[in-house]
C-alpha cells in the first residue's frame, strides 16, 4: 500500500512535535522554578526549598533527555520530510535555527555543571548562579525557534522570484510581525504550565497524605510550601498568558484574519462581531448551540466593541483553514481562564483565614490544573499550526509543494510512533520509581537530620 | 577568503569535534557492555559513567550544530540529502534517541539492567556505522536525480567496497579513540586496574584502525578518482596523521604520558579528517552540490558567520569551565566529589 507522502509527512511531523512540545515546555519552565526555589532556600536558609529544587532537578534530567532526543529528531525531520521547504526557506531561517542550537549548547553545558556540582562550592550562591544560564538558555532557544515558526506565519525579509530566493534580510525575517506576540505567548504559557504541573504534584501528595492520614508532618510542610510557591508563580503567569493571548488575537486580526475567523466561525465581515464558544455547525454551516458573547470578538480583535472583523467569506475557499480549529481555540482559552480562576481562588483562601486553602476540593482543582495546562499547550499549537493551512509559508508555499516525494514516510511514521510510545512509557515508569522509592520525608531526614519535623 | 570557505571550515571543525567526543561516548558504551559480559564491569563502569554523565548532552549538540549549519549554509543539501536519506536518517535518529534517553534513564532513574546495557553498547557501534553512510554518499554515485525525483541507490550502496570500508573504519576508529581517552582518564584517576584494562583495548584497536584507513584510501581511489588525486596532492597531511598515530601507539606501549598519547590520537584524526575534507572540495555532494554555486546568499552567510563568532565567545569559556570541573579536576576524576 502506497500512502500519500504529503499526508504522512504531516502526520509524522505532528506526532514528533506533539510529543516534543511536552518536554520542550518542561525544558523551558522547570529551570526557572528550580532557580527560584533554590534562591529562596538559600536566602531563608530553608531546607524545604532546597529540597524542592533538588527533587525537581532530578526529575528534570529524565525529561530533558527526551526533550533532547525528540528535538534532534524534529531538527533532522525538517530536512528529511520537507526538503523542498528547507531548500527555499533554509536561505532565510537558518540564522535563528543556528542560534537556537547555540542557546541549547549553552544550556546543555550549564545544566551538566549545575546537576553535578551540588555541595561542591563553599558559597551556596555560586551553585545557584549556575542555574541562571540554564534558565536563559532555555528561554533563548524558545525565542529563536519561535521566530522560525513566526516566520512561517508571516514570511518577510526575502523576495521569491523565478530564480529562487533573493534579497534576504535575516534580521527582518527573524523579527517578522508574528514574532513578538508568539514569543510572549510561548514563554508565558510554558512557565504557567510548568508551575501548574509542579503545583499539581504537590497537591496530589497532600491529598494522598490526607487519605492515608499519615503523620509525616515534615513532608506535609514541604509539599505545602511547594504548593504555595508554585501556585503564586502560576497566578502571575496565568495573567501574563491571558494578556499574551489577547495581544495575539489582535495580531491575528490584523495580519492573519483568516486564522482568527476560522477559530471563531466568523463567516461574514461585520462590525460588533460576537465571540462564540463551543457549539457545532449545522448543514448550512451556521453555528448552533453556542455560547454567544455579543461584540466580544470585535473587542478581542481591535480593542473596540464596534470595530469591524474580517470574515472567512473574504478568502477563496482553497486557502482557508479547516473549521474544526474552533474547538482547539475554545479549549485553549477555556483552560487558560480556568487556570487564572483556580490560582486566584487558592491565593484568596490563603488570605481569608476562615477557609482552609488545603481543603479537598481546592486540592483536586489544583491536581486537575497540571494536565489541563499541558493539554492547553497542545490545543494551542494545533490551533496555531492547523490555522495556517494550507500554507507552510503563508501566501508563499503550500504544504503540498514542500513535502518529500519519498514513498517510505508511512513506514517511518510507524517506527517513530513505536519509539515515542516506548520513550513515553519508560519516562513515566522511571519518574515514578525515582520518586516512589525515595519519598520527600525520607530524603528530608537523611539530608537534613537537624530539621525538626513539623517545623512551621 | 569567501564566506563559503569560512562556513565549510567551521562546519568541518564541528564535525571533527563531534567525531572526537562522540567516539569517546560511543566506544565507552561498547566497552561498558563488553566489560559486563566478561564480568569486568566493576573495574571500569564507574570511571565511564563519571566522565560521561555531565557531557552526554554536549556531545549531542555538536551533531545538531553540524546538520543545522550545513542546511543553513548550503540549503540545497536539505533537498538532496533530505530526500535521499529519509530512511537511513530516520534510523539514525531512532538509534540516537534510544541511546540518549536510555542513558539518562539508566544513570539517574533505575538500577542497571542488562537490556539497557546491551542497547547502550549496540547503538554505540550502529550509530557511527549509520552516520558514516552520509559521508560515503557525499562521494557521489549513490544519490541519483532523475526527472526531479531524488533517490538513493540502495543496491549500489550495499555492494560498494568503499561504503563497507568506511563503515568498518568508523567502528574501529571509535573504539580506538575511546580506549585511548579512557586510558588517559583512568591514569588521571590513579585507577591502575581500570588503566590496565583500557590500555589493552587501546593497543588492540590501534592496528585495525590504521589498516582500515589504508583500505578505505584504496577503495576511494576506485570509487572517485578526482577525490583520490586531490588526496595524493595533500600527501603530507596524511603523512603527519600516520606520524601522530605512531607517536600515540609508542606512548601507549611504553605506558607513559597518556595525556600526550590522547592528544596525538586527536592530531592523527585531525590531519586525516581535514586532509579528507579539503580534498573533497569544492563538492559537498559530488556532483550536485558545490560550495561555490550552492551556498546561501551572502547576507545570510555573513549573518551566520557573525553568529558563529558570537556563539564561540559564549561557548569556549563555558566548555573550558566544564572541562575544568569534570575533566581536569583531579578530585572529581578520582571520585571524591
Amino acid at each position: 500500500m502506497e500512502m500519500d507522502p504529503v499526508l504522512m509527512s504531516r502526520l509524522l511531523t505532528a506526532l514528533t512535535l506533539g510529543f516534543h512540545i511536552i518536554f520542550a515546555t518542561l525544558g523551558v519552565g522547570v529551570p526557572l522554578m528550580i532557580c527560584i526555589a533554590e534562591f529562596i532556600g538559600i536566602r531563608k536558609n530553608d531546607p524545604h526549598y532546597l529540597l524542592l529544587a533538588r527533587r525537581w532537578a532530578r526529575g528534570f534530567v529524565i525529561t530533558v533527555a527526551i526533550g533532547v532526543v525528540t528535538g534532534t529528531a524534529i531538527g533532522l525531520q525538517l530536512s528529511l520530510l520537507w526538503p523542498n521547504f528547507m531548500q527555499i526557506a533554509g536561505h532565510v531561517i537558518s540564522l535563528p535555527l543556528f542560534m537556537e542550537v547555540f542557546a541549547f549548547f549553552f544550556e546543555a553545558i550549564f545544566l551538566g555543571i549545575y546537576l553535578y556540582t551540588w555541595d561542591r562550592f563553599k558559597n551556596p550562591y555560586v551553585h545557584w548562579a549556575l542555574s541562571i544560564p540554564v534558565v536563559i538558555g532555555g528561554a533563548l532557544s524558545a525565542f529563536f525557534i519561535t521566530t522560525v515558526n513566526a516566520f512561517m506565519n508571516t514570511p518577510e525579509g526575502f523576495f521569491l522570484g523565478e530564480e529562487g530566493v533573493a534579497a534576504i534580510n535575516p534580521i527582518e525575517a527573524m523579527f517578522n510581525p508574528a514574532t513578538p506576540t508568539k514569543v510572549f505567548h510561548v514563554l508565558a504559557s510554558s512557565y504557567l504550565t510548568v508551575a501548574a504541573i509542579l503545583a499539581a504534584i504537590a497537591a496530589f501528595h497532600l491529598l494522598r497524605q490526607k487519605r492515608k492520614k499519615t503523620s509525616a508532618e515534615g513532608a506535609s510542610v514541604y509539599h505545602k510550601k511547594g504548593l504555595k510557591l508554585t501556585v503564586s508563580i502560576m497566578f502571575v503567569f496565568s495573567l501574563l498568558t491571558a494578556l499574551a493571548g489577547d495581544v495575539s488575537a489582535k495580531f491575528l486580526a490584523e495580519h492573519q484574519p483568516e486564522k482568527l475567523a476560522a477559530a471563531e466561525w466568523h463567516f461574514e465581515t461585520e462590525e460588533n462581531a460576537d465571540l462564540i464558544l463551543f457549539g457545532w455547525l449545522n448543514a448550512d454551516n451556521e453555528p448552533v448551540g453556542v455560547l454567544r458573547f455579543p461584540g466580544l470578538l470585535s473587542f478581542l480583535a481591535h480593542g473596540d466593541f464596534n470595530s469591524e472583523v474580517i470574515g472567512l467569506e473574504e478568502f477563496p475557499e482553497e486557502v482557508t483553514p479547516p473549521l474544526w480549529v474552533h474547538y482547539m481555540f475554545d479549549l485553549m482559552v477555556t483552560i487558560g481562564m480556568f487556570l487564572v480562576g483556580v490560582s486566584l481562588l487558592y491565593l484568596l483562601f490563603i488570605k481569608i483565614k476562615s477557609v482552609n486553602e488545603h481543603n479537598k476540593w481546592m486540592l483536586w482543582l489544583l491536581v486537575l490544573s497540571g494536565p489541563l495546562a499541558m493539554l492547553a499547550i497542545e490545543f494551542g499549537w494545533i490551533y496555531a499550526e492547523e490555522g495556517r493551512q494550507p500554507w507552510i509559508l503563508r501566501g508563499v508555499m503550500t504544504v503540498e509543494e514542500a513535502a518529500t516525494s519519498s514513498p517510505h514516510v508511512g513506514l517511518m511514521f510507524l517506527l517513530f510512533l513505536a519509539l515515542y510510545a516506548v520513550l513515553g512509557t519508560i519516562c513515566i515508569i522511571v519518574l515514578r520509581k525515582l520518586f516512589r522509592n525515595n519519598p520527600a520525608e525520607e530524603e528530608l531526614e537523611k539530608k537534613y537530620p537537624t530539621i525538626e519535623t513539623g517545623d512551621k | 577568503m569567501g564566506y563559503e570557505i569560512i562556513g565549510i571550515t567551521v562546519l568541518w571543525l564541528f564535525l571533527y569535534g563531534y567525531l572526537i567526543v562522540a567516539s569517546v561516548d560511543f566506544g565507552a558504551g561498547f566497552f561498558a557492555y563488553y566489560a559486563k559480559v566478561t564480568k569486568k564491569d566493576h573495574i571500569i563502569n564507574q570511571l565511564i559513567s563519571r566522565y560521561l554523565s555531565p557531557v552526554w548532552e554536549v556531545t549531542n549538540v555538536f551533531f545538531v550544530f553540524f546538520f543545522v549549519g550545513i542546511v543553513g549554509f548550503f540549503p540545497d543539501s536539505a533537498y538532496y540529502y533530505g530526500t535521499a536519506l529519509l530512511v537511513p536518517g530516520s534510523i539514525a535518529i531512532i538509534l540516537l534517541a534510544i541511546r540518549g534517553s536510555f542513558y539518562a534513564f539508566e544513570n539517574y532513574g533505575s538500577k542497571q539492567s542488562n537490556v539497557y546495557m546491551f542497547l547502550y553498547g549496540a547503538t554505540g557501534l550502529l550509530i557511527p556505522a549509520s552516520l558514516s553512510t552520509a559521508l560515503t554518499m557525499s562521494e557521489g554515485g549513490f544519490i541519483v536525480e532523475e526527472n526531479g525525483q531524488v533517490s538513493l541507490q540502495y543496491m549500489e550502496l550495499l555492494t560498494s567496497p568503499y561504503s563497507w570500508s568506511v563503515v568498518f573504519l568508523a567502528i574501529v576508529s571509535v573504539l580506538f579513540i575511546s580506549a585511548s581517552f579512557l586510558t588517559f582518564y583512568a591514569a588521571r584517576a590513579n585507577d591502575t586496574e581500570a588503566l590496565k584494562l583500557v590500555r589493552k583495548y587501546a593497543l588492540f584497536w590501534g592496528m585495525p584502525t590504521i589498516v582500515m584507513a589504508l583500505t578505505t584510501f584504496i577503495a576511494l581511489g576506485q570509487h572517485n578518482e578526482r577525490h583520490y588525486e586531490n588526496m595524493m596532492d595533500l600527501w603530507w597531511m596524511f603523512g603527519l596523521s600516520v606520524g601522530f598515530f605512531m607517536i600515540a601507539m609508542w606512548l601507549l606501549y611504553i605506558g607513559k604520558h597518556y595525556g600526550l598519547a590522547f592528544i596525538s590520537v586527536m592530531l592523527q584524526f585531525f590531519f586525516a579528517f581535514f586532509g579528507y575534507g579539503i580534498s573533497h572540495l569544492p563538492y559537498i555532494l559530488d556532483p550536485y552540490i558545490n560550495i561555490f554555486e550552492h551556498a546561501t546568499h551572502e547576507s545570510m552567510g555573513i549573518a551566520l558567520i557573525i553568529a558563529f563568532i558570537a556563539g564561540l565567545f559564549l561557548l569556549i569559556p563555558s566548555l573550558i569551565l566544564l572541562m575544568k570541573l569534570f575533566l581536569f579536576d583531579a578530585d572529581y576524576v578520582k571520585g571524591k566529589k
